[in-house]
């Protein structure tokens, strides 16, 4: 059992609980204000499981938060489109939706993981994941549908995020399940639901990798840990 | 409070209703929406309602300010969840205006434009950590002593409106409050933070009460209609009262010499804040005055594309169901 | 013009075997929003419960000027009350 595949699945939520909570007290109503909070929430939740199982499971006497305030941007394994800033709204619930269609479906699978710790977070994530997906699903197919200006902007969210979707499913042993193997089902998916929000899916495949391996994180991502780690990082004997 | 300086209107309605309509209120009824009431009783209470729902989105600012640097996961957590709930509670008391006969954009437009205020202690910046702990146990401290007698208000949604937010609300103190335990606990900055936060954090708080209302006649009129059940100078002294001695166990020193226990009054005296301050963040010259109205402006024009977009696909799905039939 | 969110009720059944509550308003776009929308101000998405909504402009209120014949005539119906009638304690709660 990996102890990087753990991490993969903390960091991914850690880095896309930060950016959804950047919302917090700016969404375009209130309704959509404590929804994008819930989610930040549920993700947040999810990283204190995925990060806590990693550092036990490491042994090395680190916890949940020494991992997630006491690294620097290359060792974290998030995938490259969830550090993605928020941009505009259509941006983040487009990067929402594609992220939760892959997790959605990587849950699932690990829901039958031969590590009861591992099926036990799963379980308890899909529950949340599930309602994830349905509601920035809503959101993609209303704002792409929309007017012409949500349609342009939607259109323009996907085409910016799309280079960012390979890597979801690019896989290699650290992997807590073979990832590329989740493709069709994310295709049909996603198909579905472009269909019904009017846009239209990108022509190139090419895709930049480099997020889930720490190979080469995008520039982003060292900003947002600088914000996010400032704090434990000045004051290291502080407890809080 | 979160509603300061309230002035009730004037009312020109027959007196004979006007008697009967005290009565009801006299007699602890609670008059809901398609009641009949006097016009100042709902202009009064829309300004009232709406300032207080306009501080609880305005209030999501200067905590919001550090979601992104909490300094562990579980504060992080606990921080965006109440901060959530402040968006919550706004949205309660839109809905509880919006019974009145205002709507939730014409009065978030009131906002912007400054015909409208929001509670001056948001107006002041958040600039450690221990701000998070301040803001919750002196703020949300002083914030509860009324709202927790505004339960029982005469007006049915806003009443309705309070008792869901007073028991949401519960534990936003608390977590203040630990804060600034871990705070005073731990090390030389972190002492440090914690008396600077009190020291800046203390005579805002006090003004959040409103000056003293011993001689206005708006409050006698708000008084007697139960939109305001306490006034100004008592909730303060209670306020000073109960936080005092949690001062103390914090050891932490608040910033007023002249602080020391009335015997005869079984309270404390205490240093009246700089009114004139206070003046000068209800005109918009706080601190903060500037920042907070842009980032509400900047969140309403940001967002107008989403709003007007849901609304044509949703015209778009209504049409689409009419020709399927 | 500029046009806002319609404005919902919500109700909400909070356990199994009670009846829908109103528990208060939200704006949303559409019936499906609306629900997403209660689901997240309303219940913090607890598992479980059933949530109606409304559209508060397709409300149909008595006037409260009629209170008089819609509720008086049950007044002298003391029956209705479950403390009209006297249950000896040892029958037990009821």
């Amino acid at each position: 059992m990996s102890v990087q595949g753990l991490i993969r699945m903390g960091d991914n939520t850690l880095v896309l609980g930060q950016r959804v909570s950047e919302w917090c007290g700016h969404a375009p109503a209130l309704e959509e204000d404590i929804a994008l909070a819930n989610t930040a929430l549920d993700l947040i939740g999810q990283t204190q499981l995925w990060l806590g199982l990693a550092a036990e499971r490491e042994g090395k006497g680190r916890t949940a938060d020494t991992l997630a305030y006491h690294r620097d941007a290359w060792d974290f394994r998030n995938l490259l489109v969830v550090e993605q800033p928020n941009r505009d709204f259509g941006v983040t619930m487009m990067r929402q939706f594609l992220f939760d269609a892959w997790h959605l479906e990587a849950l699932k699978a690990l829901t039958e993981h031969e590590d009861a710790e591992i099926a036990a977070i799963a379980q308890k994530s899909v529950k949340e994941v599930t309602y994830h997906r349905e509601r920035s699903s809503d959101t993609v197919i209303a704002l792409g549908d929309g007017t012409e200006e949500s349609h342009e902007r939607m259109q323009a969210a996907l085409d910016r995020l799309w280079p960012y979707v390979g890597e979801m499913f690019s896989t290699d042993e650290d992997d807590l399940m073979d990832v590329s193997a989740l493709r069709p089902a994310f295709d049909a998916y996603l198909e579905t639901v472009l269909a019904e929000a009017t846009l239209s899916r990108p022509d190139s495949d090419f895709a930049h990798m480099g997020g889930k391996t720490g190979a080469r994180h995008t520039e982003h991502l060292g900003h947002m840990l600088a914000t996010m780690q400032v704090l434990p990082r000045s004051h290291p004997d502080a407890t809080w | 409070m979160y509603a300061q300086m309230i002035t009730s209107e004037a009312t020109q309605d027959d007196p004979e209703k006007l008697a009967a309509f005290q009565a009801r209120i006299d007699a602890g009824e609670k008059i809901e929406p398609k009641d009949w009431m006097p016009a100042g009783y709902r202009k009064t209470l829309i300004r009232q309602i709406s300032q207080h729902a306009h501080s609880e989105i305005v209030g999501q600012l200067p905590e919001g300010n550090w979601i992104t640097r909490a300094p562990t996961l579980e504060r992080k957590a606990i921080l965006l969840a109440k901060v959530q709930d402040e968006a919550g509670h706004g949205l309660y008391l839109y809905c509880a205006a919006e019974t009145l006969g205002v709507s939730r954009d014409e009065l978030t437009e009131m906002l912007l434009d400054g015909r409208m205020k929001y509670s001056s202690i948001f107006a002041y910046p958040t600039l450690t950590w221990a701000d998070m702990g301040a803001v919750g146990w002196l703020v949300d401290g002083a914030a509860i002593m009324n709202q927790v007698p505004l339960q029982r208000t005469s007006y049915g949604p806003y009443a309705r409106s309070m008792v869901r937010i007073c028991k949401e609300e519960s534990f936003h103190q608390r977590q203040g409050f630990d804060i600034m335990m871990k705070m005073a606990n731990g090390t030389e900055a972190q002492k440090r933070m914690a008396q600077d936060a009190l020291n800046r954090f203390w005579y805002p708080s006090l003004m959040m009460f409103g000056p003293s209302d011993k001689e206005s006649v708006h409050s006698e009129q708000s008084m007697a209609w139960k939109i305001k059940m306490n006034s100004n100078d008592e909730l303060r002294q209670k306020f000073v009262d109960q936080t005092v001695p949690q001062a103390e166990y914090l050891g932490l020193t608040i910033p007023d010499e002249t602080l020391a226990w009335n015997e005869e009054k079984g309270g404390y005296d205490f240093a009246e804040p700089d009114w004139s301050e206070f003046f000068d963040v209800l005109k918009g010259n706080g601190p903060c005055s500037v920042e907070r109205i842009e980032a509400r402006q900047k969140a309403w024009d940001d967002g107008a594309w989403v709003r007007e977009a849901r609304l044509a696909h949703a015209a778009k799905k209504r049409a689409a169901k009419v020709a399927a039939e | 013009m500029k046009q806002e969110w319609p404005l919902w009720e919500v109700f909400i059944r909070g356990q199994h075997g009670l009846s829908h509550r109103h528990v208060g308003s939200l704006h949303a776009a559409d019936a499906e929003h609306a629900i997403q929308n209660a689901r997240d101000v309303y219940t913090r998405r607890k598992e479980g419960v059933s949530i109606w909504v409304v559209p508060a402009a397709d409300i149909t209120a008595s006037s409260p000027d009629d209170k008089g014949s819609l509720y008086d005539p049950a007044d002298d119906k003391v029956y209705r009350h479950p403390t009209f009638f006297d249950i000896p304690d040892d029958v037990g709660a009821m």
